[in-house]
């Protein structure tokens, strides 16, 4: 129910991100591809490729198994019991690991798994000597569980939150079983997410590098990533990086889109109609198994956390606070997340309405309904192209321009803003296209359009997934070295940065300080977008 | 305090520019690309520059990438157009390619009271400073470290290595280059024994090291001068390195002059400036590693109490940068296997 304004709006702005994405990430290539580097006489599709590309796909494949099946557990029982203690604190918690330098929580794991971590320790003291070894395919799994459980669990527990309180009242009244309401109520509610969540948890996976290789224990684990990064940083060889790219990509989007085959039910099924109902998770029996699973994937959170923060403790945090390179990492490393927060979030918007747009058009032709879908696959598929192909890339582009260490900012910013799309489209469009439906046939009858609409039917709801979306970006682009140690710029020192280089030169003690730091920086984002959580929701009921 | 200084230098200079106007804008400024640990507030950067600048009547201009590695790639990508002088922070792996790249040229430094062992010579690249490759390791937990490198291969499995990958960093090609100067046509062999002991490879030295002093693990792929920084600056000599029978493999970190510098004689002269004391000197205790040329203080205690290598393996860059990828081939194959 759009007017023909609205969805004119629409398409162009849809087009133009589209547009946008696809140049910023063509020039790039092209660049690099036209830049002499020599003869390369490397035959591309070898038997370590085809080793490697295996190897990726069969991590990549059991840690988003794991990680998604273990989150959604999780994610019924915290939405159940409402009041479970500190709730709010947990689901706080749960945006850390996104905003860690991966290299710290691959230490804070191997201090909690490691060969001399607490668990190896707890079980030498009861006599059993033979250490528990995280080193392997298992430490990858234990690892990417860690960054990615949180993130599933999250975006699960959003989808369950949307469901009007309605059903539970329902379901409470009607007293029907916990099996029936997972079948009723949960499942439909979940269904349709949990395509995009296991894409998005996929290739996160799918492109780990650093926690592969330090908990791979050896050289047979290693992933594309790692191949990418080596031709182009150690042998620069642009031409085969970016093979190796293009094969993952189209690896990846291949089982993305078989997995998207998958029969899921429409979206607009999950939200509204079928009456539901809900058992309010009061039952002694659901309250045990509840906390059981709540307090498991606490420890299993928390406890690295809690590691890092005791080393970061024991940093000399006065000192660090008081550097003036600290405020001046702190400061560039937030307005480049902010700013990166917000690029994404206004690409994320377009996308979203242009989708809407083209749904809401009356027998939209192939050609729309191919847009659509190619706006929905490039929104997530930009996880995969490596941010050192773009930065390298552009620092070609850029160079006849003046001095690059001048566009640098920029480009970190935009290389963040992209890196975050696929999470801020997992948090938003599904809650716009909830809202969508319950508001658009009224506000159109009521005649509410344009600005009036925004302040009074859209913001007062949207307010709540917009600022979850925003600190999401935001945590993402804090913990996120990537792009930035390419320029080498002094103006351009963030906070990871600060954290490497402590580690690159022996002080690991202050590199645990500025982590902690970071650690805490991240949880006060979250706090703040999930404080306009709690405002929509009670805007909601 | 960085604003302070700010403030302090444009008040200063609004000063001399009333006093000294024309002295003032024709000051040149010599840029040297190097690598982000030599310009951190504690390493050799800020010292040398203050040092140089005080002799040159210049400006020092530091541009920092990631490494080595990452610096030799900037140079790559800038090609004839880098706005670079001085490029300091390569090292004797990556020389081959430097040279290759046709961007150096003869620096005209006298090298001939140079220390560094292994009798490193080129006309090309002035070496600045040099540390062996060692095996570190936390003397708390490893009461008989291994003597040679044999004693590490064949030791006992159940006390664990950390190692760097040579796929992705210069110490992990460093071991790489080690065993196959000890080992020749065994390597493979000698790696999948040393496999064993391997408790994971990590992609750079920071990861490895990190794992160490966090106890994860008792010994690391590291270098001679590594105990010195925990000796001097954390006072304590808990770590040690193992001084290998066989020898070790050195990495001698170098600088150079650029073909299209735009300022030549300044370059020339921060290259001669490398290798005076007044460089060398803060070398030891800033960027830890062994001084490359005489120095006037002498080095800190600590750094006579390190293991001094009786043999130094330094292979010729031309046949590194030949048979590289055949060798990390060769020991992809030797450690994949289960």
């Amino acid at each position: 129910m759009l007017t023909r304004a609205e969805r004119q709006r629409g398409y162009a702005g849809g087009g133009l991100v589209f547009a946008g994405i696809v140049v910023f990430i063509a020039l790039a290539v092209f660049a690099l591809l036209s830049f002499n580097s020599g003869e390369s006489d490397r035959p591309f599709f070898d038997a370590y490729v085809w080793r490697i590309l295996r190897f990726t796909l069969l991590q990549a494949g059991l840690s988003t198994l794991l990680s998604v099946a273990l989150a959604l557990p999780v994610a019924l029982a915290l939405a159940r019991q409402p009041n479970f203690p500190g709730r709010i604190w947990i689901i706080r918690l749960m945006a850390v690991p996104m905003g860690l330098p991966v290299l710290i929580g691959a230490l804070g794991l191997i201090g909690i798994w490691g060969r001399t971590g607490v668990l190896n320790s707890a079980l030498a003291t009861i006599g059993l000597s033979e250490p528990v070894s995280i080193y392997g395919l298992s430490g990858i799994l234990i690892a990417h569980v860690f960054f990615n459980l949180p993130l599933a669990c999250r975006l699960l527990l959003a989808g369950l939150e949307r469901l009007p309180p309605d059903y539970w009242r329902l379901s409470a009244s009607l007293g029907l079983p916990a099996r029936s309401i997972f079948r009723f109520v949960e499942w439909p509610a979940v269904k349709p997410l949990l395509a995009g969540i296991t894409g998005l948890v996929f290739m996160l996976c799918a492109t780990s590098f650093t926690l592969v290789l330090v908990l791979g224990g050896g050289p047979a684990a290693t992933t594309l990533e790692v191949a990418i990064y080596q031709s182009l940083r150690f042998d620069f060889d642009p031409g085969r990086a970016i093979s190796l790219a293009l094969l993952q990509i189209a690896v990846t989007a291949t089982i993305l889109a078989l997995m998207a085959l998958l029969p899921t039910p429409k979206n607009d099924s999950a939200a509204t109609g079928r009456a539901a109902r809900r058992f309010d998770g009061s039952d002694l029996g659901m309250r045990v198994w509840d906390g059981t699973i709540v307090i498991l994937a606490v420890a299993f959170l928390c406890l690295p956390l809690i590691s890092i923060a005791l080393a970061g403790i024991r940093a000399d945090l006065v000192r660090l606070l008081t550097s003036a390179i600290f405020w001046k990492a702190a400061w560039t490393s937030l307005w480049i997340a902010f700013l990166a927060g917000v690029i994404s979030l206004t690409a994320a918007t377009a996308i979203i309405n242009a989708r809407a747009a083209i749904a809401d058009a009356r027998g939209p032709g192939i050609t729309a309904r191919g847009f659509s879908t190619l706006l929905a696959s490039l929104s997530s598929l930009v996880l995969l192209v490596p941010p050192v192909v773009i930065g390298t890339g552009w620092f070609l582009l850029l160079r006849p321009y003046g001095d690059v260490a001048s566009f640098a900012p920029l480009l970190v910013v935009m290389i963040n803003a992209m890196t975050a799309l696929p999470f801020v489209m997992r948090v938003m469009a599904p809650a716009f296209a909830t809202h969508r439906q319950r508001t658009a046939r009224q506000a159109a009858n009521l005649g509410i359009f344009g600005f009036a609409r925004l302040r009074l039917i859209d913001l007062p709801v949207l307010i709540s997934p917009i600022a979850t979306a925003l600190s999401f970006a935001m945590a993402l682009s804090l913990g996120d070295l990537g792009a930035v140690a390419l320029f080498g710029s002094e103006e351009l020192v963030t906070l990871p940065w600060l954290v490497y280089s402590r580690l690159g030169s022996y002080r690991t003690a202050d590199a645990d300080g500025l982590a902690f730091i970071l650690a805490i920086l991240c949880l006060a984002l979250t706090v703040a977008g999930t404080a306009g959580h709690r405002v929509g929701k009670d805007g909601q009921q | 305090m960085r604003m302070t200084n700010t403030l302090l230098a444009a008040a200063m200079a609004a000063v001399f520019s009333v006093v000294l106007p024309a002295h003032a804008q024709e000051k040149k400024t010599l840029t040297v690309y190097t690598y982000e640990s030599f310009v951190a507030e504690w390493g050799p950067g800020p010292k040398v520059k203050a040092a140089f600048e005080a002799t040159c009547d210049c400006k020092v201009n530091f541009v920092a990438v990631a490494d080595g590695v990452a610096l030799l790639t900037r140079l790559k990508l800038e090609g004839a157009g880098a706005k670079a002088d001085v490029a300091l922070g390569l090292d004797t792996n990556l020389v081959k390619e430097a040279i290759d790249t046709g961007l150096f040229e003869k620096s005209g430094v006298d090298t001939a009271k140079l220390t560094v062992p292994g009798g490193y010579r080129d006309d090309i690249f002035v070496p600045y400073d040099y540390g062996h490759f060692a095996v570190v390791y936390d003397t708390q937990t490893v009461k008989n470290p291994p003597k040679s490198l044999k004693e590490l291969v064949e030791g006992d499995p159940s006390q664990k290595i950390v190692i760097e990958d040579p796929r992705t960093s210069t110490p992990g090609l460093g071991l790489l280059l080690w065993v196959k100067s000890v080992y020749g046509d065994k390597a493979p062999e000698a790696w999948s024994q040393l496999k064993k002991r391997v408790l994971t490879v990590t992609p750079g030295w920071s990861e490895a090291y990190g794992m160490f002093t966090k106890g994860e693990v008792p010994m690391v792929l590291s270098y001679t001068t590594s105990p010195a920084y925990h000796m001097v600056e954390e006072k304590t000599d808990r770590y040690q390195a193992a001084s290998f029978e066989e020898g070790h493999y050195i990495q001698i970190e170098v600088a150079g002059l650029l073909k299209n510098a735009p300022n030549r004689e300044l370059a020339q002269q921060f290259l001669s400036f490398m290798v005076t004391p007044a460089f060398q000197d803060e070398i030891a205790t800033t960027n830890w590693m062994m001084p490359a040329a005489p120095t006037e203080k002498p080095l800190p205690e600590a750094f006579d109490k390190l293991a001094k290598p009786a043999k130094t393996f330094l292979m010729d860059p031309a046949r590194v940068a030949k048979n590289r990828r055949a060798w990390i081939d060769e020991w992809l194959a030797a450690m994949s296997v289960n």
